[in-house]
């Protein structure tokens, strides 16, 4: 019986595209976020729609942004990286350190040389940050909640440690290139983000590492049993996580022209409800790049909207958390959002 | 039956951080004698007071198995609201009163987490996530932005209250406000509910398993909805106290703590699974972490590490528990 | 005749079309103890749901004390003094075995203080009821499962139960502790307490049981008195055939070693264990709970890391402990508990096979997915796995399909050794003569297959040789041609 069969007992899916559009998650998500900025664009034309502003916001969400997507890799797993902002500012600094301490004032291609050098170092604190919890979580077997908190006041904490607490500025000309530079007219932190984002989603879909850590974080035992490499995969998910959060520090670090210990502080909590509400589950097992995005996209439409409605610069947060419990909402009580009755599921 | 023998567990939580306030302190007290004194223990009172109140709060809500995030916010919007509310409506209400409606504004804040959580089934952390960004959204946005330095008479003279004054031999004052009096209730409230009426055991049984809650009949929908209600208005105390002992109502003040305090509650042996959490443990946690923040000069590492030794310490307070855990499941077949 | 303490009469009870009980009634006497068989989908969990006023029958009636009760409900079931004690006991671990025992007694009592005396005179009293002696202020998380359901039994009796309804009682039980337990149920019964013993095996339970109800596809087809049945005819009823105990076709005599165990010991799990596996052959290994085998099990995998000994497959040691190395070494392992350990419940069908498969499609370090998706469908289907969509999540499948498709992740793989912990738990009885074709079909392959089970007839008809397991220690080596189930299940507990 373990020949081949003739007969194919598995039928494959074939629910028409709308059905399945209406059943996602993302395409409801997709559908709020053009709500959002036919609404902004409808209730301040001439300015929410401007080039001018349409750049100013593509400058402005990357940062946060390219936190988010690292959120997105830990909570796969069912975890979660509260020390990407720790992370961020530490790369930065170190970054920043070299670039003032020992590139000084040079220029042109020496200056081309020291700004790598300092991407380089900033990558790797990111890199080593990143294994530091990806040892404390998947060797030690801390909640990654509490290991990444924890983490997180130190990475921090050096940053204070190396600078007293004060900003580090003066940098060459060419590190401002990669937070407020354009490529053939798009921003580069749009660019950037952009890229980041295609290439975490095609890991998560393409690859075996992808797959791995969607089956790791939906039955992380299970995952043991199936001798998945569950110490290996969550190693390099955590190392995945500190690599973008020292890009994100990068690209701050670039857009203020300056590091310091507490930038940023907000894009922690805003990262994970990024994550939340672009669909990805806080306990693991589902979520998808194109959710996040949509999610980054819905929560900068409105606060530059709501921006240019001169509405204060703290109604945002507002906001966020209105649209973030909204979205919880829809997703776990759909039924109450539905004009046509249906009869509950057997 | 045998059980193990009672002995001492030295990688229990309540056993480990004793004895590092224990040493920090013995180190202290060797680089600079002065160390154990009355102003070193008021200092470290003083400071235990909102973070105590805080801290309680969080552990009720780890030990019901879930977590909140918000009672920083709740705490910011009810410590503004209420200045701000005394000042243009009715300046001269009394202290208390300003208490008062402070715990009734949080408590009310509470029972939005409340209906959210129980009534929507979300879960508990992206809710208070959410209600976070809301409470201080909402207070930034509507209600304001700019320090109240002039606070309401009633809370003026709570935060004047002491109970103890004194003179350091050097002629510099050291002092133990009233407030501190308030944190003291909240923990007798706080042990009496918990460990003397069915609603507290039943919180515990929540967080040891929902499912058997359910199933015995515990009404649980109205024991969480309770701790959300509480909290809240432990947070509006907290909030309260917070602006009466800095004499100002800063709107931008405690959110961010938030992860500190949860923190220190796990450093005193609460779990993140629900079901466990003492009072003791996590003021030693309160306690621990109050102690680096003012002292930790006194023992030669300068305050800029520390954020480090802080973060540190709930790496090594969590990790060894969680290290011995996984050897132990190792051993047992 | 007194009147019954419960009666049941013609229920019935559909979900969305299908029929899960089908005019069902017997009684239940005052202090009787009744045993209530039937294979997994038999429909004794809805009757049990019915009882505890959890669910609502469609048809028939309900009496208890003689009293017709038109609309049961949770409350109006406990309140008649019918508990049900569920097989994962809903304890509270971190709570005390004394507030374990009192909590439901004082919540009935409606009391808003917690009377901590109250509640440890409540618990000792009611231990004391049954005989047993424990700390009360112990964590219920420090104890053995034994004393959780003896907990367990003591907050049922500590509000008055008149029935207790045991779910699966002896699953976790040892030899000793079901003799323990048994004892307890005669006090019970002299006590005027009656139990309904639900479970598929039950031959361990017959001896202190009046009343036997065997159910089959949500009928009953079968009651009578305790006396009247053995372990074979409980088997015969529950599953509407006679369990022919066909002996596996023999193993050809020449057939070479392929694994070969060493001198195996874990501290406290099992001790010495030593034995051959022979290309084609299906060895069975089987104990009671504490035995040690499922320790074994994990050990022959990399899940549990033994402290010394050899595992060599082949000719090439396996590294010890690391399930990674087991794998590439060629043994698969098919864990017991499939919802937590064996499936990634809300992933497809498809990811579960495929999960086993990844690496070996990656070579690259880019996923061929039209490869690694065709490979898992050709699996799906060779094992016959009846599904909507390779698409559709894997709990939307029934047992005997969700073992089957843990099966095909690994035989995906190509192992050369398949352990094989509880192949058939919790599947219906066609599925399991199905799996056990597919282990003579590894078999015949060339498969090394190992079988742990507690299930006999399984045993005696799947495996050329059965080792038996006592204490962490082989006790003996029985070719399955030479034994019977009675000779077999004597070995097990002497």
């Amino acid at each position: 019986m373990l020949e081949k069969a003739n007969d194919n007992p598995l039928r494959p899916a074939a629910p028409s595209l709308f059905a399945r559009l209406a059943a996602s998650q993302e395409a409801r998500l997709a559908v709020i976020t053009v709500l959002v900025f036919a609404l902004m664009g409808a209730l301040s034309p001439e300015r929410f729609l401007s080039v001018q502003n349409i750049t100013s916001m593509a400058f402005q969400f990357p940062e946060f942004a390219i936190l988010a997507l690292a959120m997105t890799l830990t909570m796969l797993t069912g975890g979660i990286d509260l020390s990407v902002v720790g992370i961020a500012n530490l790369s930065a600094i170190i970054a920043a350190t070299i670039l003032t301490q020992l590139a000084g004032g040079t220029q042109g291609a020496d200056a081309l040389g020291w700004y790598a050098l300092s991407v380089a170092a900033a990558l790797a604190v990111g890199l080593i940050a990143g294994l530091f919890n990806g040892l404390l979580v998947a060797v030690l077997g801390l909640p990654a909640i509490l290991a990444t908190l924890g983490s997180g006041l130190v990475f921090s904490g050096f940053a204070v440690v190396l600078t007293g607490g004060s900003a580090v500025m003066g940098f060459p000309e060419v590190a401002a290139f990669i937070g407020n530079g354009r490529m053939l007219g798009i921003p580069v932190p749009l660019v950037l983000f952009g890229l980041l984002a295609a290439a975490l989603a095609f890991v998560l879909s393409r690859t075996a590492f992808g797959l791995k850590v969607q089956m790791l974080g939906a039955n992380p035992l299970a995952a043991r049993f199936a001798a998945v490499d569950v110490t290996a995969t969550l190693i390099k998910v955590y190392v995945g996580s500190g690599v973008l959060a020292s890009i994100a520090g990068l690209l701050i670090m670039s857009r203020a022209n300056s590091a310091k210990a507490d930038y940023g502080s907000s894009y922690l909590l805003l990262a994970v409800l990024i994550a939340v509400l672009g669909g990805v589950n806080p306990y693991g097992g589902y979520g998808r790049v194109i959710g996040v995005v949509l999610a980054v996209l819905a929560m900068q439409f409105l606060s530059s909207g709501l921006n240019m409605l001169q509405v204060s610069n703290f109604s945002r947060e507002l906001i966020w958390g209105v649209l973030l419990i909204f979205v919880m909402i829809v997703n776990a009580r759909p039924d109450l959002f539905q004009f046509k009755r249906r009869p509950p599921a057997a | 039956m045998q059980l193990s023998s009672l002995r001492i567990d030295w990688t229990r939580n309540e056993t480990l951080v004793p004895l590092v306030i224990i040493a920090f302190c013995a180190l202290a007290a060797f680089s600079d004698p002065s160390f154990l004194s009355i102003p070193t223990l008021t200092d470290l009172l003083r400071g235990s007071i909102v973070l105590g109140i805080f801290a309680v709060a969080a552990m009720l809500v780890l030990i019901s198995g879930g977590i909140d995030v918000s009672f920083t916010a709740v705490a910011a919007f009810t410590m503004y609201s209420t200045a701000m509310l005394l000042n243009t409506l009715a300046p001269d209400l009394p202290w208390y009163a300003a208490i008062g409606i402070g715990m009734a504004m949080g408590a009310a804040l509470g029972s939005i987490n409340g209906i959210l959580i129980v009534g929507f089934g979300l879960p508990t952390l992206i809710v208070t996530l959410g209600t976070l960004s809301i409470f201080r959204g909402f207070m930034l946005t509507f209600i304001g932005q700019k320090q109240i330095t002039t606070l309401p008479p009633g809370m003026r003279e709570f935060g004047r209250m002491m109970m103890i004054r004194g003179t350091n031999p050097d002629g510099s004052f050291y002092s133990l406000p009233w407030a501190f009096a308030a944190t003291v209730g909240v923990i007798v409230v706080t042990w009496f509910i918990l460990h003397k009426t069915m609603l507290g055991r039943s919180i515990f049984a929540i967080g040891g398993s929902l499912e058997s809650a359910r199933r015995i009949g515990i009404n649980v929908r109205a024991t969480q909805f309770f701790i959300y209600v509480y909290v809240g208005a432990l947070a509006g105390l907290a909030g309260i106290i917070h602006s009466s002992m800095a004499r100002v109502a800063n709107p931008f003040d405690l959110v961010g703590l938030e992860l500190s305090v949860i923190a220190a509650v796990v450093l005193g042996g609460a779990r993140l699974t629900g079901g466990h959490g003492t009072l003791t443990g996590t003021l030693l946690g309160v306690a621990l972490i109050v102690l680096v923040r003012n002292s930790l000069v006194v023992i030669g590492v300068p305050a800029t590490w520390q954020m480090v030794v802080i973060g540190l310490l709930i790496l090594i307070g969590t990790g060894l528990p969680a290290w011995q855990a996984k050897r132990a499941a190792a051993r047992a077949a | 005749m007194s009147v019954p303490l419960v009666a049941l009469n013609g229920v019935t009870k559909t979900y969305s079309g299908i029929t899960a009980l089908d005019d069902v009634g017997f009684d239940i006497g005052r202090g009787e103890a009744v045993c209530l068989a039937g294979e997994n989908g038999s429909g004794k969990s809805t009757l049990i749901k019915i009882l505890a006023g959890v669910e609502k029958p469609d048809r028939g009636r309900i009496a208890f004390d003689g009293a017709q009760q038109s609309a049961l409900n949770p409350r109006a079931s406990a309140a008649a003094g019918i508990k049900v004690i569920f097989q994962d006991f809903s304890l509270f671990p971190n709570l005390s075995v004394a507030e374990n025992i009192a909590f439901s007694a004082e919540l009935g009592e409606g009391v808003t203080l917690f009377r901590k005396r109250h509640v440890r005179d409540i618990a000792a009293r009611t231990l004391a009821r049954i005989g047993v002696d424990m700390p009360l202020d112990a964590p219920v998380e420090t104890l053995s499962v034994a004393h959780k359901q003896l907990v367990a039994i003591c907050r049922a009796l500590a509000t008055d139960a008149k029935l207790i309804i045991m779910d699966e009682p002896t699953t976790a039980l040892t030899e000793k502790e079901v003799r323990a337990l048994l004892a307890i149920i005669r006090r019970l019964k002299a006590d005027g307490v009656a139990v309904l013993f639900v479970s598929h095996k039950l031959a361990e339970v017959l001896e202190v049981c009046e009343k036997v109800v065997v159910l089959r596809n949500g009928r009953k087809v079968a009651e009578g008195m305790a006396s009247e049945f053995d372990a074979a005819a409980l088997t015969r009823h529950m599953t509407g055939r006679d369990v022919a105990l066909r002996a596996p076709a023999a193993l050809d005599a020449s057939a070479p070693v392929l694994f070969e165990v060493a001198s195996l010991s874990k501290a406290g799990a099992f001790d010495n264990v030593n034995f051959q596996l022979r290309r084609g052959e299906v060895l069975g290994i089987s104990g009671l709970l504490g035995s040690g085998r499922t320790a074994l099990a994990k050990a022959l995998f990399g899940l549990v890391a033994p402290d010394s000994g050899t595992l060599t497959l082949g000719g090439l040691k396996v590294p010890l402990g690391d399930p990674l190395k087991a794998a590439a070494a060629g043994i698969g392992y098919v864990p017991e508990d499939r919802l937590t350990e064996g499936l990634f419940l809300l992933q497809s069908i498809g990811r579960n096979v495929a999960v086993g498969r990844v690496d070996a499609h990656s070579i690259t370090g880019l996923l061929a997915r039209a490869a690694l998706w065709a490979e898992s469908a050709d699996w799906l289907n060779r094992l016959r796995v009846k599904a909507s969509s390779i698409e559709a999540p894997v709990r939307s499948l029934s047992g005997g399909n969700q073992q089957r498709v843990v099966l095909a992740r690994w035989l995906a793989r190509g192992p050369q050794v398949l352990v094989l912990n509880g192949p058939s738990v919790g599947v219906d009885v066609g599925s399991k003569a199905e799996i056990h074709e597919i282990i003579a079909d590894l078999s015949r392959q060339g498969l090394g297959v190992i079988v742990i089970s507690d299930d006999l007839p399984e045993l005696l008809s799947t495996c050329h040789r059965i080792l038996v397991m006592r204490a962490g220690r082989i006790t003996d080596d029985i070719p399955a041609g030479s034994t019977s189930e009675t000779e077999l299940a004597h070995r097990l507990a002497s």
